[in-house]
């Protein structure tokens, strides 16, 4: 059981709770308190949009542990908005196929079983395609 | 000029080796090492290791090691970098040995892959990549190399077969392996006709995970042994530099930053351009590896290392030799053993023992071994003297 390492991550994969670099205005996710960019302290709270394009993509076959009742499964780099990317599994497809370029947004799924035999499960941040006339 | 050299080579067949353990192989690698360096006594001994701990469930290989092959009371831990566990142990024999505090470094890298199947295997391998931010996601080494390939097809108009030339290239190579796992050429229709693995990625773009052991003996020329067989082959440049571990996290995920630079402190150290190199050993645990290692290395613009590929340049006989004894696809990807595997080809190829496949004359070689998607990258200059 791994709970504490979960709950700790909770505002991220709930709320895409990242950093903003007071110094150089960079939008960091995951947050990092070391701006990556500038090399300074970053550690003012920055809500991401959860908007963002797909900037590659795969669906997986061979899942490791805790994924084996999910596959296949879509696992893509999402390029956010505000400048970061973040990896995330695709969700809500249908029968759209993906593209690079491809506009998502994020939304809250489960995402595996942690602990079968304890029943733990793990929820957090998916994507899925911004649905045609939403915006 | 470092003069630190190759004094003794060993490796073990690499292979599904149900019948062997891990302090087998290695112990196995550690002697054809020792006697090929004519029974010189290591003072430290540096293990490449990736798994054990998650696998085997044995840490602290370095006692383990040097106990199991009649070394006790020598310094001995483990290097650990992923799949560049080897190269680091091999960066760690040379720093020990260049510092003059060591006379002699034996490195060994080992992996026992198959003591373990299915789930268990695929999240262990997962390990390499971030696990709270990329893991979680259900991201493994395959599915980076797979959104990797995606994304170099996309920006490059790649043509998909391109990277066929790859896994041809090696199996052609590790026909005259005797240690390679795969000692059989593939047809081109075979590669074109395989299943996705994880689309666009198919069964012959990964290299096949492994057991095997190799190991190298370090010192100074001057306390080779009086009748050292061979030519004396030096390790003229040492390099090791990471990138950000999460591909999510990097400027441009295709560039390989760290592989680049890597080369090119290597390169420096020894006083050369990376095309003044008579081959390279490259690490292709995926073929969308290679390329972008080639076009990181500067062989290459981004997107055209394919086109090295299906012009002949990095065949046996072509201008830049790659992956000579079979490379990760064919000889296999003994996964922390892999730098050191690498190590002992090139050395066969300086000292002109490599067979069949032996380049003629070749006097300096690169050598390169990648943790992640070159998240680590230890490159060296090998330099036959």
């Amino acid at each position: 059981m791994e709970n504490p390492r979960h709950w700790r991550l909770k505002k991220q994969r709930y709320a895409l709770i990242g950093e903003e670099c007071p110094y150089c205005k960079a939008h960091l996710f995951p947050p990092r308190d070391i701006c990556p960019e500038c090399g300074e302290e970053a550690r003012t709270p920055y809500a991401f949009s959860g908007r963002g394009e797909i900037y590659s993509f795969t669906v997986m076959h061979d899942a490791p542990a805790g994924f084996e009742d999910t596959t296949p499964y879509t696992v893509a780099l999402v390029k956010l908005q505000e400048g970061p990317m973040v990896t995330a599994q695709l969700t809500d497809l249908g029968d759209q196929p993906v593209q690079i370029g491809m506009p998502v947004e994020m939304v809250t799924r489960k995402i595996r079983t942690d602990d079968a035999s304890a029943g733990i499960i793990v929820y957090g941040y998916k994507f899925r395609p911004v649905l045609a006339g939403a915006r | 000029m470092s003069d630190v050299v190759i004094a003794g080579i060993g490796q073990t067949p690499v292979g599904e080796h149900w019948e062997l353990s891990l302090r087998t192989l290695a112990v196995r690698a550690i002697q054809a090492a020792r006697q090929d360096a004519g029974g010189l006594r290591p003072q430290a001994m540096y293990v490449g290791n990736f798994l054990a701990s998650m696998i085997s469930h044995q840490a602290n290989l370095g006692a383990l090691l040097a106990e199991w092959s009649g070394l006790e009371g020598i310094e001995a831990y483990t290097l650990e970098s992923a799949g560049a566990s080897g190269g680091s142990a091999f960066r760690q024999g040379y720093l020990a040995v260049a510092s003059g505090l060591v006379d002699v470094a034996l490195v060994v890298g080992v992996e026992k892959y198959n003591d373990a199947i299915g789930p268990q295997l695929e999240a262990a391998l997962a390990q390499t990549g971030d696990y709270d931010y990329e893991m979680v996601q259900g991201m493994t080494p395959v599915t980076q190399a797979a959104i990797l390939m995606q994304r170099y097809m996309y920006e490059h108009n790649v043509p998909r077969p391109a990277f066929g030339e790859i896994p041809l290239l090696a199996h052609a190579n590790g026909v005259n392996n005797p240690y390679a796992l795969f000692q059989k050429a593939i047809r081109r229709e075979v590669y074109d006709g395989s299943e996705f693995y994880s689309d666009p990625l198919n069964m012959f773009d990964m290299a096949p995970y492994a057991d095997g052991a190799a190991a190298v003996l370090l010192t100074r020329q001057a306390l080779l042994p009086a009748h050292h067989p061979y030519p004396v082959v030096r390790v003229s440049g040492s390099s090791s530099v990471i990138d950000r571990l999460a591909l999510h996290d990097r400027p441009d995920p295709l560039a390989f930053e760290a592989a680049g630079r890597s080369i090119q402190q290597a390169c420096r150290q020894a006083g050369i351009l990376p095309t003044d190199v008579d081959f390279f050993e490259l690490c292709d645990t995926f073929s969308i590896f290679a390329y972008l290692s080639l076009e990181a290395a500067g062989y290459a613009p981004p997107g055209e290392a394919w086109k090295m590929a299906a012009d002949g340049r990095l065949a046996l006989k072509g201008d830049l030799p790659i992956l000579t004894m079979g490379g990760l696809k064919a000889r296999g990807n003994p996964i922390g053993a892999t730098g050191v595997y690498q190590v002992v080809e090139a050395v066969l190829q300086l000292r002109g023992l490599a067979g069949k496949n032996q380049i003629p004359n070749a006097r300096r070689g690169l050598v390169q071994c990648l943790g992640g998607p070159a998240s680590t990258a230890v490159s060296h200059v090998l330099q036959r003297i």
